[in-house]
């Protein structure tokens, strides 16, 4: 019952893109059209799952056992970087079809915050509230979710603004104006979802 | 050009939050009152200045297979020194900027400026171009944050306008921030136009 607590939380309350302003520049910028945001969207998910169990791993096991923590930030973006590289190179050689759809995405990947920020919040455990043990697992689903969120919220932004290249836009709003308050606009319908966290723990009885 | 154009260049021509576009995290993320933008501001201006200055000295000796990997390392261990410099000093402003210090690491505008800028000249215009970009980026999260905080709250920089009861929340929340870059930038579009 706490993964279903954490998935609905990270996907409609707090979802990432909407509510915690992670990972904006592919928002912004890789949404115009459905196919090429549902692309990154399933490659932030991959890579985003990955790196956090890499970098969970890396805090409890080297980081905190020797106590290096100041080194977190270098140590994190240095194993994402590599990661980015790793899986770009190893599903060029296992899956030629899903490299040919997420190819062109994973090498914007490594600057894209959210990736950064959700291992960062995983390893300092922040997520964790209502009770939920901060572990790996959690951790995992966590994470799994934080992407789902950051799909969704993509997917939904890109439909809206094939829309928009369809009506008349006065001309100071062209471009990213336009676009930053249609974002505005989900966000406040996503706003909607809030207290649903509560209703759910209740019900769950956490 | 003369480093006071280099200046100016980022402050205005390509001020990185309304005309670059760029670090649209820390921009939407910080900016619920005028003081926690200007503290962004300043923090990722910090960053670049020295950032810039370090790769433009260091950038014959780095290999260019591995240019953007060391830029990383050396935006890094600065962003690390930075956040305990923050932590130690001014407890606050860490508190409140929270995940987004980290963040600077993965912040476009440092390492495009790196990338455009340092990697070509000199460290002293290097140094104007940081100086530069960084008041430009500061001045964009101090404005977006000022007008957040005034129709949100009716204050700017605490300072009491209105009533806080006559604000819309909205505008200190998550969509507000959104909406008012949204504004802002077609603000700016008009005035260029």
């Amino acid at each position: 019952m706490a993964f279903i607590l954490i998935f609905i939380t990270a996907i409609f309350v707090n979802n990432v893109v909407l509510s915690q302003f992670l990972g904006i520049c592919p928002f912004l910028g890789v949404s115009k059209k459905i196919e090429t945001a549902s692309g990154m969207g399933a490659a932030v998910a991959f890579v985003l799952t990955i790196a956090t169990i890499v970098t969970y791993l890396l805090q409890k096991f080297v980081l905190d056992a020797f106590g290096l923590q100041y080194l977190q930030t270098i140590a994190f973006i240095l194993v994402i970087a590599a990661l980015v590289q790793m899986v770009e190179i190893i599903l060029k050689k296992v899956s030629p079809a899903l490299y040919q759809s997420l190819g062109v995405f994973l090498p914007l990947i490594t600057t894209n915050c959210c990736i950064l920020g959700v291992a960062i919040i995983v390893a300092q455990g922040t997520y964790a509230t209502y009770g939920i043990e901060p572990n790996l697992l959690t951790g995992i689903v966590y994470a799994f979710s934080t992407a789902i969120g950051f799909a969704l919220a993509m997917v939904i932004f890109a439909g809206i603004r094939e829309q928009l290249d369809l009506v008349e836009v006065p001309a100071g709003m062209k471009g990213t104006a336009i676009a930053l308050v249609s974002a505005g606009l989900l966000a406040m319908a996503f706003m909607g979802f809030s207290g649903v966290d509560g209703g759910l723990k209740v019900l769950f009885g956490l | 050009m003369n480093n006071f154009k280099i200046l100016l260049n980022g402050i205005i021509k390509e001020n990185p939050t309304f005309v670059l576009l760029l670090g649209m995290c820390p921009t939407l993320g910080t900016t619920s009152s005028a003081i926690n933008g200007m503290s962004m501001g300043l923090a990722t201006t910090a960053v670049l200045i020295f950032s810039n200055f370090l790769i433009s000295l260091i950038k014959n000796l780095i290999p260019d297979m591995v240019r953007i990997p060391s830029y990383i390392v050396v935006i890094a261990s600065l962003v690390t020194i930075l956040q305990m410099v923050l932590q130690a000093y001014v407890p606050d402003v860490y508190d409140t900027l929270g995940l987004f210090i980290p963040l600077i690491v993965v912040n476009c505008i440092i390492l495009g400026r790196a990338e455009a800028f340092a990697a070509k000249n000199g460290p002293i215009p290097s140094i104007f171009d940081g100086i530069g970009i960084g008041l430009g980026f500061t001045l964009g999260l101090t404005t977006l944050g000022a007008v957040r905080e005034f129709l949100g709250s009716g204050k700017i920089f605490n300072f009491e306008i209105f009533p806080e009861s006559y604000g819309m929340l909205v505008f200190v929340l998550a969509p507000g921030a959104f909406l008012a870059l949204g504004y802002l930038i077609a603000i700016v579009n008009k005035l260029k136009a």
